[in-house]
């Protein structure tokens, strides 16, 4: 059976002023799936998630949601999509019970449903205890929690995440990555944005990496890392010796210096660098699986984005 | 170029979703109503006792009325436009900044248009709320002389809806929450001396007569609620709820497309 078209963009392109934003990208997100955006600050993420929920005015090209045009028919669309932005932009006038209470307002929700459904996405993230705390006495962690449990108050068909687990530490990550696979099982679909390779890696059917508002490369995360770092990645202590040896070792194999580091990326199978290191030492080697990041390094370049 | 300025007045699309806004607003408001019920309880007071016995010992009758009864009205109308203008520029300015409560919003079936809207009804409705405490506060003080003053709270919606309308301009194009010092100190504060509040503007020249007929709201407010509150009526006062029937579109279309231009890119 072929996947269904949830989301649609078709040349899509976002201009602030001199400023390209979305420079002309194509994709499609299927229902059901987890899609991601990767890329670095600036690379034109978010705008991109703006225009799917209808926030913001496409400047050319054309964007469906669920067959439904966003420039004409942006209140049905908003009707569907939770939203979980980036910034913290919580109500601090009322209690955590009551941001969902006034957001189901916005949405019509009749109050008998909405104080059902309020508890329940308590529960589901974790915050029944803190049901009649003011915003500021939660934590980072809790907040991010109670934003997801705000985006689902419409039981929405698509869920748009923008950076979900910025600045979270480990545990809170995790819980939001499991809340986020039982939504996806639930039959929700998956919109969001991240520059952690991990969590791209963990929650994502197929990703797109975007840079200076283009996407520059498309797939499945396991087929992308296979496609341009290989499986495996030797990094040694750099040495200009080494960095000649490894070179004639390895002739078609792409050779990079970071730092104080040098590593060797391969098309060639798995156990091609233990059987190297088998028979000469070097100092402080170690092979790895290649990742996610490898690729987002490669495709974006290693230069500082503001 | 003819489009340029049409586009500051395109008419606003609104539903009945403007009171959603509207009431997220009062729902704040009520759970600090103790604190929100002192300024409009306690101001008239100081003004009615300082100025009104104290200042009015010294001062002759102003347009007919003893001191006292000449400025109570005007504290009526006075807290018409602080209420509903400090509403709509530091009150929708935190909200639209710092607590990015607009943009929560319009993520939901809600357009900008109707969270501004919104907006303005909840300061118009400020207005009502504290004019009508000092209207209560007045007429306990025995300066209420005519049974229009009922007529005061439906003219104090109209008359908030004005200046929110005009501050939600200001919030529109300020680039920070310190430039409302401007309108505050350059607009309202010289309203607040030169609208016949405290003191008839006829003793002033007559270009400051007609500048303060023609550039400030709170003149034609203070008239109204004059009149209303003794009883004194004349035709004249029908140009002044002309000016408020003829601003207050104006400003409110104008500053729904001033905040689009300034959050929708």
């Amino acid at each position: 059976m072929k996947p269904e078209v949830f989301i649609r963009a078709e040349n899509l392109t976002k201009k602030f002023r001199d400023l390209v934003a979305v420079d002309n990208i194509n994709f499609q997100v299927f229902k059901g799936e987890c899609f991601g955006f990767l890329g670095p600050n600036g690379a034109g993420k978010t705008t991109t998630m703006k225009m799917i929920h209808c926030v913001l005015p496409l400047t050319a090209g054309r964007l469906t949601v669920a067959g439904m045009d966003v420039a004409k028919q942006g209140r049905e669309i908003k009707k569907m999509i939770g939203v979980a932005p980036q910034e913290d932009n919580l109500d601090p006038d009322f209690t955590v019970f009551h941001n969902l209470m006034v957001y189901a307002c916005y949405f019509d929700i009749p109050k008998p449903e909405a104080q059902k459904r309020a508890d329940e996405l308590l529960r589901f993230v974790q915050l029944e205890e803190k049901k009649n705390v003011l915003i500021d006495q939660l934590s980072s962690g809790m907040k991010r929690r109670l934003i997801l449990a705000r985006a689902l108050i419409n039981e929405p068909q698509i869920l748009i995440l923008d950076e979900p687990t910025t600045g979270l530490d480990p545990q809170a990550r995790h819980l939001i990555w499991d809340k986020v696979r039982s939504l996806q099982k639930q039959g929700v679909t998956i919109v969001l944005t991240t520059h952690y390779m991990e969590e791209a890696a963990q929650l994502c059917d197929r990703i797109v990496i975007m840079d200076s508002g283009k996407i520059v490369e498309e797939g499945a995360p396991g087929d992308l890392i296979k496609k341009h770092v290989g499986e495996e990645v030797l990094e040694v202590a750099y040495d200009e010796e080494v960095l000649k040896f490894l070179k004639s070792a390895f002739p078609d194999a792409r050779l990079e210096v970071v730092g104080d580091r040098i590593q060797v990326f391969t098309n060639q199978p798995r156990g091609v660098f233990a059987e190297v290191l088998s028979k000469f030492s070097f100092k402080a080697a170690m092979i790895r699986d290649a990742n996610l990041e490898d690729v987002f390094l490669k495709l974006t370049g290693r230069r500082l984005r503001e | 170029m003819k489009n340029k300025v049409t586009s500051y007045f395109k008419l606003p699309q609104l539903t009945y979703r403007v009171w959603r806004v509207w009431r997220r607003d009062q729902d704040v408001f009520m759970k600090t109503y103790r604190v929100n019920f002192i300024p409009p309880l306690v101001e008239p007071l100081f003004y009615l006792v300082g100025l009104g016995f104290g200042l009015g010992a010294f001062v002759q009758p102003q347009e007919g009325l003893p001191y006292i009864a000449f400025i109570a009205p005007a504290l009526v109308a006075t807290s018409m436009m602080y209420s509903s203008f400090f509403e709509c520029t530091y009150g929708s300015f935190v909200r639209m900044y710092y607590q990015k409560t607009f943009d929560a919003i319009i993520a939901t079936p809600l357009s900008l248009e109707e969270v501004i809207a919104g907006e303005l009804l909840w300061g118009a409705t400020k207005s009502l709320i504290n004019s009508t405490i000092v209207l209560a506060v007045i007429t306990l003080f025995g300066l209420v002389s005519s049974p229009l003053f009922l007529l005061i709270p439906a003219f104090s919606f109209l008359v908030g809806l004005l200046f929110s309308a005009i501050a939600m301009c200001f919030t529109a194009i300020t680039p920070n929450i310190d430039s409302f010092n401007y309108p505050s100190f350059l607009f309202i504060t010289p309203m607040f001396i030169l609208s016949g509040t405290f003191f008839s503007i006829t003793v002033l020249p007559i270009e400051v007569q007609v500048f303060s007929n023609v550039f400030f709201p709170l003149t034609h407010a203070v008239t109204l609620t004059r009149a209303l509150t003794v009883g004194i009526l004349s035709p004249t006062l029908l140009l002044d709820l002309a000016w408020f029937l003829v601003t207050t579109p104006f400003f409110f279309v104008l500053s729904i497309n001033l905040m689009k231009k300034r959050l929708i890119k």
